[in-house]
Order: C-alpha cells, then structure tokens, then sequence
C-alpha cells in the first residue's frame, strides 16, 4: 500500500516535471490566464465582453477571472498586495493609472516596463501625449489604460431647475448665491454622500480655486500645501459644505445621485460613472433627463482618472498577460468596453457612434481641455498621500479649520515625498 | 519511576507540535510585529522584494499619541473606549435582564431562548448590513412611524456629526489623573465600611491628594499636544452599539441562564423561606453566585470589542472618523497608506489594551487557584 503511494507519487513528479517546459515552449497560447481586478456589479459585464474578446483570440487559454468587490478597489487592493508581498503575483492586475501604481509598484520596482508594448502596437501615437506621460516616469511607460473618466462634472435635473427657476452655476459664486434660496425651500443644493465623494467634491473646488497650473504645482512640489491659495482653497470648501446634506456619512454615492434624480438635491458633483448609473440602471436619456456642466470655475478644464493594467514582474504566464495587454490597448477592445462601463476610450481614434450624448461630449472635451490627474482616484498622488488624506479630510470635516487641515496636508505631503 | 517519566516524555512529544506552533505562530509574530512596529517601513518602494527597514524605535508610538497627522488614531481609540464600555453595560445588563425573565421559566421558554440567541450565528457582516438598512436616516426606523400616519423620524444613527462628553486631548495626563483619583476614592469609600483606617491610608487620602495636584498643578503637567483637539462619545456611534448589543445580548443571556439553572432549586426555596422577594433572591444570592460568569462574559466581550471591524465597515464604512476604531485604523494604514510600521504600532497598542483587561483576570484566577 505504501509502496504504491511512493510509486504513485514518483509518476506523478515525472509528468509535472515533463509538463512544465511543454507548456513554456509551446507557441500557441496555454495554460492560465488569471486577471485580477475590482471590477464587480455593474462594472462586471463591461470586463466579461473584454474576456470573450480574449478568448476569442486565445481559445486554448483558460481565463481566470479573479474579482474581489469593493469600492474603488479598497479590498482587491489589500488582497493584492499580501499576494504580492508573498511572491504570489496574479498575471496581470487592474490599477488606477498614474501615481497611485507608479508610488507603490514602480517605485518598488515590481512592474514591467511596458515601452516596448507600446512601440510594437503603435499606441505611442493613439494615446493622447499627455496621458502616456502621466502613466509613465523617465524609466517607462507602466501599464495600459483602458478608460477615461472625468472627476469635475456637475450633474442636475433640467426640469427641475426650470421649476425651481435656477441655472447650474458656472462658477462657485454663483454656486453660493443661489444656495440660501434653495435651502430656504427645503431642497438640498449639493448632495454629498460617505467620506471618498468628500474627497471628490474637494477636488473639484480646490481645481477651481487654484487653477489648473498651481494644482499641477501642488503635486510636482513646486506649491507648497500650507500655501494662502490653498488655505483659500479649503475655506471655499467649508463654505460648499454648509449646503451640502447632513446625512452625507451615511450614503452610498448612487444614493447622493438618486437625490438629485428624485428632486431633493439640486446638484451632485460626482465622476461620469454617474451617467453610466443615470443611462443604464435609471433608462434616462443624457441631455433630456438630465443634464451636465463642468462642476463650477473648471470649464475648459478635464480632471481625468483611469484604469488601467499593468504586468507585474515574475507573472507566472508573461505571454498570456502580454496578450491581454493587448486586447486591452486595441480599438476594438476599448470600443466594446467603454459604452458598457460608461466611459470614453484613451484612443485618440475611438469609434464616437458607439457612445452615448454624455459620452461623446466627454469624449471632444477630453480631446480640446487642459487635462489635470484626480487625487481621489490615483492619478495625482501615491497611496501614502491618499491614504493620510482620508484622515485630515475626517478631521477637516469635524473642525472646518482650514489653516490646520492645510498644515496637516503639507505634513502629509513631506512624508509622501510628494514631488521628489 | 521508569513508567512515570515516560509518561512524562510521552506527554511532552504529544506536546511538542503545537508547542512549537504556538512559539512561532502566535509568540514569534508578536514579536515579528513588535520588531516591524519600530522601524520604518513604509511609504514608497515599502512593497519592494526586499523593503528597506531601518530601526527607528519608539518613534511611531510617539507620533500617534502626540503627532500633529494621528489625530484619526486618537479618535479611534477614544471610540475603542467608548464602544468597550457600552457593549459590556449593554450586553450583560441586557442579556442578564433577559435570563432573569427567561429563569421565571415562562411559557415558550424554549422558543425564545432560541430567538434571543440567534442574531448570535449571525456574522457581524450579516448583522451590520442590516442594521445599516434599518438605521440609514431615510429609511429603515425613521419611516416606521409613517406606517402609523405620523411624521418620519429624524434620527441620525450612524450618521451624526455631534459628539458629547468631549475633552481635551492636550491635558490627557491631566484627565487620566482625574481617573486615577476617582478610581481611588471609589474603592476607598467601598473598603470604608469594612476597614475605616485602612480605607483612608490606602485610597482616600492618595485619591485625595491625587485629585488635588491634577486639579491645582494641572497647568503645570506638560502637554500632549501643541493644540486643541476634541475628542468625544460621539453620537454616531450609537447605531454601532445598538447593533453589537443586539447581537451580544442572547450570548450573554445564553451564559447567565445556564447559571441560573445551575443553582439548586433548594437554595431558592432557603432563601423564599427566609422572607426574600424575587428581587432580593437574584440581588442578593443568585447574581453573586454568579460572578465567575460576568468576569467571563466582561473578558470576552472586552476582547471582540477591540477587535470591532467588519460591523462599523459594514455600517458606516472604511473612513468615518465619526465611527472609527483603531483596528479600521490599522488595517487602512497597512494596507491602503502602505504605512507597515505604522500599522504595526497600532496592532501593537491594541494588543497592550487587550492585555489589560486580561491581565488582571488571569492574574486573579491564578491567585484563586493557589488559594484553592
């Protein structure tokens, strides 16, 4: 008995050690394939048509799809990293593109650099200049991106301003003028909801007070955080909050929108994914049912955020991951995911009748604005910066001190050595 | 002889195993985590194969009890505090009001020990998604009475911003003084009845003067911090605790219950026959009785309330200074801020808090069975 389980077990030792260089020299693509993303509920679907394209091309290659749900990623991100402190990498992983990858797994020199990729595909001249040089250092180019969304973008209800006889704000004055006369009767002027749309909405405002040069300044190091325009820029802040809901810390940011849809809030400022919520879970029509503007004082201006994947030193199936790149960065995989996930391709030549009206106006301003990285989602800064940042915005949210949140900032920012 | 010690070596080898598992799985990674806490790895390049580590020593435990960015962590903490207190008087005066009335042995008995211990099998995950429903400020609890036609109510459970019973963390050596004083006077004026002379050497004269220097040389105590910071019980808390207690409360019923039958029907019946009403039987003789299970209950409860995580991420989510615990604080410091050292500090503060509650119980317990 014994002695056949030893026997058993030297067979099976001999096929595994046979298999292994099979399966590394064979030509047409095998093995696994697993991709590791945050991308469940309604973003699922969107990931699924880009796998069917993978499959479609590599049929012998087994796909697995290896989703941990979660915000923005809040617990695929710490699943991710004890993988990869344990030297157990997925294929390839999904990432916000910009500092958030390149402050974690470039800096600890983790990532592949994908330049060669980039050269052989041609995608050096499809991907706006500006976008391959935010994913990118000296040193390389990081990871593929396969979407653009906006952060600034005000949404409302045109009915229902008509009916209340106010017009979205083009600037944060306007903003604060006809807020008291919303309030007065009983409407919400901003629907905020948990902690990260805090983060959110301060973007928008501190873009608007600063401006797009000194918010590029702010994170290459060159303004300091405790500076008077950003202190200015946090007391604009405190003054949008006060119209904003009280049960804010409670709410799921579709439940901040839902407000502006059921006519309780005026506006939400909010990324495009609220569109892709508006257009697919509530059926209404972009332009008719509701409407949109570049959140107040950012006009011209596009605050971008992507996802993007990237491929990780020792991936266990390189070749396979490479080919996923692949689709990823090609036309027909960003014109098949984005209509779906309810954002515009990073291709300068993306196929426009696909996209809905939101879509497509996202879409030209993307190509003629001034592009600047959001903080909330990992384009501007690392995770050291982000993750501090949650705490001083708690702490600003309870005192309204701007003069010690800036201080707190600029503390943060020395030890996230942001702009070194 | 020969047999006896080979027993004794049998028993070892058995032993062993789960000797060395222990040492290195739970004694070893303490010490890991000791060891990381006072380094400082984190921030970038913290992911690295090989991170660099430097020893910084006790530099991160200073920076969170006085560092101008750990003001989230002192909340949390302060919030530790506050959820530990209310889920012990919660849970056990709940859960022992509960057995008292199931100990009258009332119709259903069976039945509704049986609903009381369910939420129990529940996990905190379940329970905090449900209780998040039930206590949102739109809906849930706040629209019950409109079912009835009468107005929504405006209770902001999990979502208030206010905070009572706020204090200053700049004289927190000032406060724990004040505590240390009351705490000896209390004890002093409870062994005063027993022992007078003692009880004024001992405790009141020390909680005495105690509370006299904090309270004249307060302004003299260095200061934690170079500016104000609030802290308080804040009320959002409340939907938390409401929700924990709910859950805890049949656990700790469960336990006085058992207890309650364990005690000999003919005690009761002694103590009837010697004129005692019903509320004098459980003050008097049955609760006492029972006291090695409120130590227990106090020492299992104190411990999953200091490990309090999925119920508030469930509740009010990841970053919620309102509502935050340090053991939140940990994880999103190690695995969102890449902040390992520091969240190995944190770890490593829970730990010490863990540990003062347990201490003094095991130390007892091992007194008790010397004494025995």
């Amino acid at each position: 008995m014994k002695q056949s389980l030893i026997k058993l077990c030297l067979v099976f030792a001999a096929v595994m050690l046979l298999a292994v260089p099979q399966v590394s020299q064979a030509k047409e693509l095998k093995g696994d394939l697993e991709i590791f993303s945050w991308w469940a509920g309604d973003e699922g679907p969107a990931l699924q048509a880009l796998i069917s394209i993978y499959k479609k091309q590599n049929p012998n290659v087994n796909v697995i799809d290896a989703t941990v749900t979660g915000g923005s990623g809040v617990n695929a991100k710490a699943v991710l990293k004890t993988r990869m402190l344990g030297g157990e990498p997925p294929d390839s992983f999904q990432v916000h593109a910009g500092q958030e990858l390149i402050g974690t797994w470039v800096k600890s020199d983790r990532m592949e650099d994908l330049t060669p990729l980039f050269k052989e595909q041609g995608w050096m001249d499809v991907f706006p200049e500006g976008l391959v040089k935010l994913i990118g250092t000296d040193k390389g180019i990081w990871s593929v991106p396969v979407n653009i969304h906006r952060s600034n973008v005000m949404w409302y209800i045109p009915a229902n301003l008509k009916k209340w006889g106010v017009e979205a704000p083009k600037s944060w004055d306007d903003f604060l003028k006809i807020a008291p006369k919303l309030q007065k009767e009983g409407i919400v002027p901003l629907a905020l909801a948990q902690n990260w749309t805090a983060n959110h909405l301060w973007e928008s405002v501190a873009l608007a007070s600063l401006g797009a040069d000194n918010w590029d300044a702010l994170w290459s190091g060159k303004l300091k955080f405790n500076s008077p325009e950003v202190i200015k820029a946090w007391e604009l802040f405190g003054k949008v909050l006060q119209y904003t809901n009280k049960d804010a810390a409670s709410l799921s940011w579709q439940q901040a929108t839902d407000m502006v849809i059921d006519g309780r809030a005026a506006f939400n400022i909010m990324g495009d994914w609220a569109a892709g919520y508006m257009v697919t879970t509530k059926k209404m029509a972009p332009g008719k049912d509701f409407g949109w503007a570049a959140s107040p004082d950012t006009t011209g201006e596009f605050m971008f955020l992507a996802d993007s994947f990237g491929l990780p030193k020792g991936a266990p199936h390189r070749d396979n991951a490479i080919a996923w790149l692949k689709v990823l960065g090609s036309k027909e995989g960003s014109d098949t995911f984005n209509p779906l996930k309810g954002s515009i391709s990073a291709r300068k030549d993306t196929d426009l009748s696909k996209y809905n009206g939101y879509l497509q106006s996202a879409a030209k301003d993307f190509g003629k604005d001034r592009v600047v990285a959001s903080l909330a989602h990992g384009a501007a800064a690392n995770e050291t910066f982000m993750g501090g940042f949650a705490q001083v915005m708690e702490m600003f949210l309870k005192t309204k001190n701007a003069k010690a949140t800036a201080m707190a900032c600029q503390q943060l920012a020395d030890k996230a050595q942001i702009g070194k | 002889m020969k047999e006896a010690s080979r027993d004794r070596l049998k028993a070892f080898l058995t032993l062993l195993p789960s000797i060395i598992l222990v040492a290195v799985f739970v004694y070893g990674f303490i010490g890991n985590t000791i060891w990381i806490s006072m380094t400082d790895w984190g921030g970038t390049g913290s992911m690295a194969l090989e991170p660099q580590k430097n020893f910084i020593g006790l530099e991160n435990y200073v920076d969170l009890f006085n560092g101008f960015l750990s003001a989230g962590f002192r909340q949390d903490l302060v919030n530790a505090v506050y959820y530990s207190v209310m889920l012990l008087a919660g849970a056990i005066g709940l859960g022992m009001f509960i057995a008292i009335l199931l100990d009258q042995k009332p119709k259903g008995e069976d039945v509704l020990r049986t609903i009381f211990l369910y939420p129990m099998s529940l996990s905190f995950i379940v329970s905090g998604t449900i209780w998040r429903w039930l206590l949102a400020p739109q809906g849930g609890v706040n629209v019950l009475p409109t079912y009835f036609g009468f107005d929504a109510l405006d209770f902001q459970w999990t979502s208030s911003t206010k905070a009572i019973l706020e204090f200053n963390w700049q004289n927190i050596l000032q406060i724990l003084i004040y505590i240390a004083a009351f705490i000896l006077i209390m004890v002093g004026l409870f062994v005063l009845k027993d022992d007078p002379q003692k009880a004024v050497k001992r405790w009141l004269g020390p909680g005495v003067v105690v509370g006299a220097f904090a309270w004249l040389g307060g302004s003299l105590l260095p200061q934690a911090l170079f500016m104000e910071e609030m802290h308080g019980f804040n009320l959002a808390t409340l939907g938390i605790i409401i929700a924990t207690v709910w859950q805890y409360a049949g656990y700790t019923m469960a336990l006085y219950l058992a207890g309650f039958n364990g005690i000999s029907q003919d005690l009761r019946d002694a103590a009837m026959l010697d004129g005692a009403s019903n509320t004098d039987y459980y003050r008097h003789v049955a609760i006492p009785m029972l006291k090695p299970i409120t130590i227990s209950a106090v020492i299992i409860l104190s411990h999953i309330s200091l490990k309090m995580f999925d119920i508030i991420f469930a509740m009010t989510g990841p970053d919620n200074a309102q509502t935050g615990h340090p053991a939140l604080n940990m994880y999103m410091t190690t695995f969102r801020a890449n902040d390992f050292a520091r969240g190995a500090a944190i770890a490593i503060v829970l730990f010490l808090v863990a540990g003062t509650f347990i201490v003094p119980y095991v130390i007892g317990q091992y007194k008790q069975r010397r004494r025995g």
